[in-house]
C-alpha cells in the first residue's frame, strides 16, 4: 500500500532521516518505535508532504507521492493525526469533526461517519458545541483521532496518540485503534509506549537516529533483547 | 436654541456614524489579513486608494455607476490577491521582519505607480446624484450618502459574519487562521483560502473607497495613507484579528473624531492626532484591544 525507499530528509543541512525504507501492507497495523529525535514524526511529515525529502521515494498504491501537495495526498485517503493533537481551539468540537471531512463530496455518508465517531467517543457527542480549546487534554486527543476518522482514511497514521494521557485512557486508545483497524483501516502508528505498540501491531520498525535498525513482527520484536533494553526499560542480563 | 443644538448634535452623530462605517469597512481588511497571516498588510490603504481610481476612470469612460461599482470591487479584490501572491506568499515561512518589509515595499510600489500613472495632482471624484444629493430633515441637510454608508456597512458586515461562521469557506478560514499545517492535513487548500481572505478584505476596502470618494470627492495617490493608518489603529483598538472588534474600533474612531471637532473646534487641527492618542491609550490599558483574543491554549 505504502512504500518508502531510501528516504532522506534534511533540516537545514542536518539529515533527520538518512535513507530509510519501510513498507505498510494493506490491512495491517504497522508501528514505528524509536527514541526521541529518531525521526519518527519526520517520516510521517514526509509522507503527508509537510516536509520535502532530499531524495528517495514514497509511493502509495504505486502512485508517487513526492511533490504532491498535502491537501491532495490527504484526498487519496492518507490521514495524519499529528503530534500534539493540533485540534482547532477556536472551532467547536463538531466543526473540528466537520473539518476532518472537509474535502469529501459524499455528503450523505459523512453523517454515518459522524455517528461512528460519536459512537467511538461518546464524550465528543456530549460536547459537540463546546469550543475545542476548552476540552481536556484527553478529550482533545479523542477529537484529534475522531477528526482524522471523519476523512474516511484508508491509511491512518497516528503520531503518539497516547502522549500525556492517563494509563486508563491509553488502554482505551489502543482498543479504539484495534476497532478502527477492524473497520478495514490500515494503520501506521508511532508510539513512545513501545510495549503497547508492539503488542498491538503486526509489524514493527525500530528507527534510530534516522535509520531503520530492525524490522520484524511485533511479537518477535518484543522478545528481542536489544529492544527490551532500549525501549521497554527492562534489565536484560546477558 | 436647544432644538438647534440637538439638531446639530444629530448631524454630527450621523456624520460620525458614516465616517465610522467607512473606517470599519477598511479596518476589517487589516484584521482579516492579520488573523490569517499575522501580518499587517501595509498595502491595504493603497488598495483602498486604487479602488477610487478604478471608479474614477470607469465613470470617466462613460460607465454607469451600477456597472462601474461592481467592476471596481472585482478589480480591487484581484489587486489585493495579486499583492498577496507576489509580495507575501513566498515569504510565509520567512522571518516576520522580511514579510513586514515586503508589505511596506508593496505599499510604496503601489503609491508610486499611482503617481506615475495617474499623476500626483488630485482629481475630482464623480458625483452621482443618487448618492450625493442632499436631503432636508427638520433644520438639517444631510447627504443621502450619510445614511447609505452605514446601511451598506451593516449589510456587508452581516454577510461577512455569515460567511465566516456558517459556511465551509468560513470554517476553512478560521482553521487556517489557527494552524496552516493542520489545515492542510484536513485537505484545505491553504493558499486559496488566504487568497480568498485578501480578496474579501480588498473588496470591502473597495466599497469603502467608492463611498469615501463620494463623500470626500477629491482623490490623489497618497489618499490611502492616512485612512489606512487610522483604520489599522481602529483594528488594533477593537482587537486585531477580531472582525467585530474592527467594526467597533472603526465606529469609536469615526464618531470620536467628528465629535472632538464638533465639541472642541479649537482642536480641529489635532483631528488626525486623535486616532494616535487613542492608540497609545489602548496599548497602555488593554494591549489586546477591546475584543482581543484571550491567549489561552492548552498544551
Ligand atoms: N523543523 C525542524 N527544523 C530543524 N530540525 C528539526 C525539525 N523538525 C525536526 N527536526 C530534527 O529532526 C530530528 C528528528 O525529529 P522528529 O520530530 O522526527 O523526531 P521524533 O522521532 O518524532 O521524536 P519524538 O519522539 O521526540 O517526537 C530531531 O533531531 C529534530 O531535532
Ligand atoms: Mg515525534
Amino acid at each position: 500500500m505504502l512504500k518508502i525507499e531510501d528516504l532522506v530528509v534534511a533540516y537545514g543541512g542536518i539529515e533527520a532521516l538518512k535513507g530509510i525504507s519501510l513498507e505498510v501492507e494493506e490491512g495491517k497495523i504497522v508501528t514505528l518505535v524509536g527514541a526521541n529525535g529518531a525521526g519518527k514524526s519526520t517520516t510521517l511529515r514526509a509522507i503527508t508532504g509537510l516536509v520535502k525529502p532530499k531524495s528517495g521515494s514514497i509511493t502509495y498504491n504505486g502512485v508517487n507521492l513526492l511533490g504532491m501537495k498535502t491537501q491532495d495526498i490527504v484526498k487519496k485517503g492518507i490521514t495524519l493525526v499529528p503530534e500534539g493533537r493540533r485540534i482547532f481551539p477556536n472551532l467547536t468540537v463538531l466543526e473540528n469533526l466537520r473539518l476532518g471531512a472537509f474535502f469529501r463530496k459524499d455528503v450523505n455518508t459523512i453523517k454515518n461517519d459522524l455517528d461512528w465517531v460519536y459512537n467511538l467517543f461518546p464524550r465528543l457527542k456530549e460536547r459537540s458545541w463546546q469550543m475545542a480549546g476548552t476540552l481536556s487534554g484527553g478529550e482533545q486527543q479523542m477529537l484529534a483521532v475522531g477528526r482524522a476518522l471523519m476523512s474516511k482514511p484508508k491509511l491512518l497514521m497516528m503520531d503518539e496518540p497516547s502522549l500525556g494521557l492517563a494509563p486508563m485512557i491509553v488502554k482505551d486508545i489502543f482498543n479504539i485503534i484495534k476497532e478502527i483497524h477492524n473497520q478495514g483501516v490500515t494503520i501506521l502508528l508511532i508510539e513512545q509506549n513501545a510495549n503497547a505498540a508492539l503488542h498491538t501491531a503486526h509489524i514493527g520498525y525500530v528507527i534510530e537516529t534516522g535509520m531503520i535498525k530492525l524490522k520484524g513482527e511485533g511479537q518477535d520484536l518484543l522478545k528481542n533483547d536489544e529492544i527490551r533494553k532500549a525501549y521497554l526499560g527492562e534489565n536484560v542480563s546477558n | 436654541m436647544i432644538k438647534m443644538t440637538l439638531d446639530m448634535f444629530l448631524q454630527h452623530l450621523t456624520n460620525g456614524i458614516s465616517l465610522g462605517s467607512l473606517y470599519a469597512l477598511i479596518a476589517i481588511g487589516y484584521t482579516m489579513v492579520y488573523g490569517i497571516l499575522r501580518l499587517i498588510n501595509f498595502a491595504h490603504g493603497d488598495i483602498f486608494m486604487m479602488a477610487t481610481y478604478f471608479t474614477f476612470f470607469g465613470v470617466l469612460f462613460g460607465g454607469k455607476w451600477y456597472i462601474v461599482f461592481p467592476i471596481t470591487i472585482i478589480l480591487t479584490a484581484l489587486l489585493g490577491m495579486l499583492v498577496e501572491i507576489s509580495a507575501y506568499r513566498n515569504l510565509r515561512d520567512a522571518p516576520k521582519i522580511s514579510i513586514l518589509i515586503s508589505a511596506i515595499g508593496a505599499s510604496f510600489l503601489i503609491e508610486n505607480l499611482a503617481i506615475v500613472i495617474f499623476g500626483g495632482r488630485p482629481k475630482a471624484f464623480p458625483t452621482i446624484p443618487l448618492f450625493t444629493s442632499v436631503v432636508h430633515i427638520r433644520n438639517i441637510s444631510i447627504q443621502r450618502l450619510t445614511f447609505i454608508i452605514p446601511v451598506v456597512t451593516v449589510i456587508l458586515l452581516l454577510s461577512l459574519l455569515f460567511l465566516i461562521n456558517k459556511t465551509k469557506t468560513g470554517m476553512a478560514m478560521r482553521a487556517v487562521s489557527k494552524d496552516h499545517e493542520t489545515a492542510r492535513l484536513m485537505g484545505i487548500n491553504v493558499d486559496r483560502t488566504i487568497s480568498i481572505t485578501f480578496g474579501i478584505g480588498s473588496a470591502l476596502a473597495a466599497v469603502g473607497g467608492i463611498m469615501w470618494g463620494l463623500k470626500f470627492p477629491q482623490i490623489q495617490p497618497l489618499m490611502g495613507v492616512m485612512p489606512g493608518l487610522k483604520c489599522f489603529i481602529a483594528a488594533v483598538i477593537g482587537g486585531i484579528g477580531s472582525i467585530s472588534g474592527a467594526v467597533i474600533g472603526g465606529f469609536i474612531l469615526g464618531i470620536g473624531e467628528i465629535m472632538l471637532v464638533a465639541l472642541l473646534p479649537s482642536l480641529t487641527g489635532y483631528r488626525d492626532a486623535f486616532a494616535f492618542i487613542l492608540l497609545i491609550a489602548i496599548l497602555l490599558l488593554k494591549p489586546t484591544g477591546i475584543m482581543g483574543e484571550k491567549i489561552s491554549e492548552k498544551v
